[in-house]
């Protein structure tokens, strides 16, 4: 038996040339180095680039020729791209707020108890959160169809209201965005506050009860609090999300027709540099988009964080 | 107190009962909103677009199943285009699979200097938004690299992520065991071995969540596919049911087709799956 062990630490001996904490060394670096290949070419170089390119005028294909700060000029001085911020914040704020709402009463009524066929209505609500942004789309731009025989536009008539011009009115093309997205992604955030709410313990509502606690007492000082995390979660995501709307507002208003009434931000980027080839103002409009974003994610941060800690002095 | 509680109670189970209906009634709705126009989608792809633009429009499946796919086939290569789909999102699905779980497995269970720096950087680098490197992405993989038009340009730069890393990370340390490790190493297994034998097999259900989180992400995605595979053929489904919207837009019969067939396969394995999809793709948002 002893015998066995030596042999066999001899043959590890034999079997490697370096130590354990070599060799540990080595395949540690080598396990995570796809990942630092990749994202060095893939994302940091792309990156650094973006902000060079910002500062040249190039089609792509001539010579690059320094522009200095005239693409800011360009884009700070073109009233389309203000609309496209204005477009972004306004899509964002009317979809995210009613959308987390909605979210918030599904997963409440779903959560309670001696209710059937819950599985059921989880997964209707999940479903359009699987299917793809081209898709649901491609959908809604029928049921949103311009025409008198578009689904909502005979619901509009029937009711005894006008017809609506949904992708070329200033307010149709938000209007019919705005619900898309609402749609594809009220059951996500359902299903993250149910998750929630199942991981609160029941103990909590039973002592409440037994203290005289209302419904709502107890929706205002046991739930909501407890659902902070995911309702900031959900918040965070949506914020961010819209703020890169752009294949929604694209296939809506089909090729060629970006309008300036459904225009993003990233929309406006694709098109000076896909559609016109101006590549250092599309990556100086990228510039801008990075630091707006950064901008709103800290706020973000900072207004989630805040408000946690005052809740919790009370 | 307790006939108190017992009052509270009581009192709870009336308004159930009264309330119940009403609850019912919000479940329902939700689920008619959510469900609609799925079947809409359904009786736009079976009838004819003549039947589907008028008053009042069609609202029941009609017989026009097998035109309108024809159509789909005679404008674009639906099944071209389903399988480089396929393709794409499996590689990448798998690609992921292997670099992420033996990153994760190197920095949950290999001690090697500077560990906990490198860690920091890969979240840090789950910040930097995409959109900043767009369009120096495109050149350097369409001009530079060569690639556009073929499909290593959209599974290639998606081969690893932060995320899929970080999710490894929080498994394997969890799920395994250092003594595991320890008589292993012990027994005289290199770290790959240990890795290919022991961490692989004891991970399995993280395969399946991840696996289902990129899968999805994949196959859905549009904006890089679309500028990388601009052509008419050879693309992903995405961008060529874009392309057929583009070229076609008034024939929604044909249109709704090619959506419902591209869509189905989908639904239907998101059917059967239902409770690990859900679980997958929330999990994984919420511990990200």
């Amino acid at each position: 038996m002893s015998e066995l062990v030596t042999q066999r630490q001899s043959g590890l001996q034999k079997k490697y040339r370096f130590t354990e904490a070599k060799r540990n060394a080595i395949s540690g670096y080598l396990y995570i180095a796809p990942f630092f290949i990749l994202f060095a070419i893939f994302d940091i170089f792309p990156m650094f680039f973006s902000f060079y390119l910002g500062f040249q005028k190039w089609n792509g294909l001539g010579e690059m020729k320094f522009y200095g700060l005239r693409n800011f000029e360009l884009i700070f001085t073109d009233p389309i791209f203000w609309e496209s911020i204005w477009n972004t914040f306004i899509i964002g704020i009317i979809s995210t707020v009613p959308q987390l709402i909605m979210a918030i009463i599904l997963a409440f009524v779903l959560n309670s108890r001696l209710l059937r066929f819950k599985n059921f209505f989880r997964v209707s609500y999940f479903l359009p959160y699987i299917t793809s942004v081209v898709a649901v789309t491609l959908i809604f731009k029928i049921i949103f169809s311009n025409h008198e025989t578009g689904l909502v536009n005979i619901l509009l008539n029937y009711l005894g209201f006008k017809s609506i011009s949904w992708t070329t009115s200033y307010w149709g093309i938000k209007v019919a965005i705005t619900i898309m997205i609402i749609w594809r992604w009220v059951g996500f955030n359902t299903i993250i506050y149910l998750a929630g709410l199942q991981s609160i313990p029941n103990e909590l509502y039973e002592a409440a009860t037994i203290d005289g606690a209302s419904q709502v007492q107890q929706l205002r000082h046991i739930s909501i609090p407890l659902l902070r995390p995911a309702i900031t979660f959900t918040v965070f995501t949506s914020t961010i999300g819209s703020l890169q709307l752009f294949t929604e507002p694209l296939i809506f208003l089909t090729k060629n027709s970006i309008r300036q009434e459904g225009i993003t931000m990233v929309l406006y980027l694709y098109r000076d540099a896909f559609e016109r080839s101006n590549f250092g103002k599309a990556s100086a409009t990228s510039i801008v988009l990075f630091l707006i974003i950064v901008i709103v994610a800290s706020l973000n941060y900072y207004l989630s964080n805040t408000i946690g800690t005052r809740k919790r002095r009370d | 107190m307790v006939k108190e509680y017992q009052l509270g109670l009581e009192k709870r189970r009336k308004s159930l009962s009264v309330g119940k209906v009403f609850l019912y009634l919000i479940l329902f709705i939700g689920a008619l909103c959510s469900l609609f126009p799925f079947y809409w989608m359904f009786v736009m792809a079976t009838n004819p677009t003549h039947l589907i633009a008028s008053i009042p429009p069609a609202v029941i499946p009609g017989s026009h199943t097998i035109e309108n796919f024809r159509n789909v086939l005679n404008r674009i290569d639906f099944f071209g285009s389903m399988l480089n789909s396929l393709i794409v999102s499996a590689a990448v699905t798998f690609g992921q699979l292997f670099l992420c779980s033996l990153a994760g497995y190197s920095f949950a269970k290999i001690r090697f200097p500077g560990k906990k720096v490198v860690f920091a950087i890969v979240l840090g680098t789950m910040m930097v938004p995409k959109q900043l490197g767009l369009i120096p992405s495109y050149i350097l993989v369409a001009k530079w690299l060569g690639w556009l038009g073929q499909l290593q340009s959209v599974i290639i730069p998606y081969l690893v992520g932060a995320f899929g890393i970080f999710w490894m990370n929080q498994y394997i340390k969890e799920a395994i065991h250092d003594e595991l490790i320890d008589s292993a190493k012990i027994d005289g297994c290199s770290n790959f071995r240990i890795y290919y034998n022991i961490v692989v097999p004891n991970i399995l259900p993280a395969f399946a969540t991840l696996g289902i989180i990129v899968f999805m992400q994949v196959w859905n995605d549009f904006m890089w596919p679309m500028v990388m595979l601009p052509q008419l053929n050879n693309t992903t489904i995405m961008v060529a049911l874009r392309n057929l919207n583009d070229l076609h837009a008034s024939d929604y019969g044909m249109i709704m087709s090619g959506v419902f067939w591209a869509t189905a396969p989908l639904i239907v394995i998101f059917l059967s799956f239902n409770r690990l999809f859900i679980e997958s793709l929330t999990q994984g948002a919420v511990k990200g």
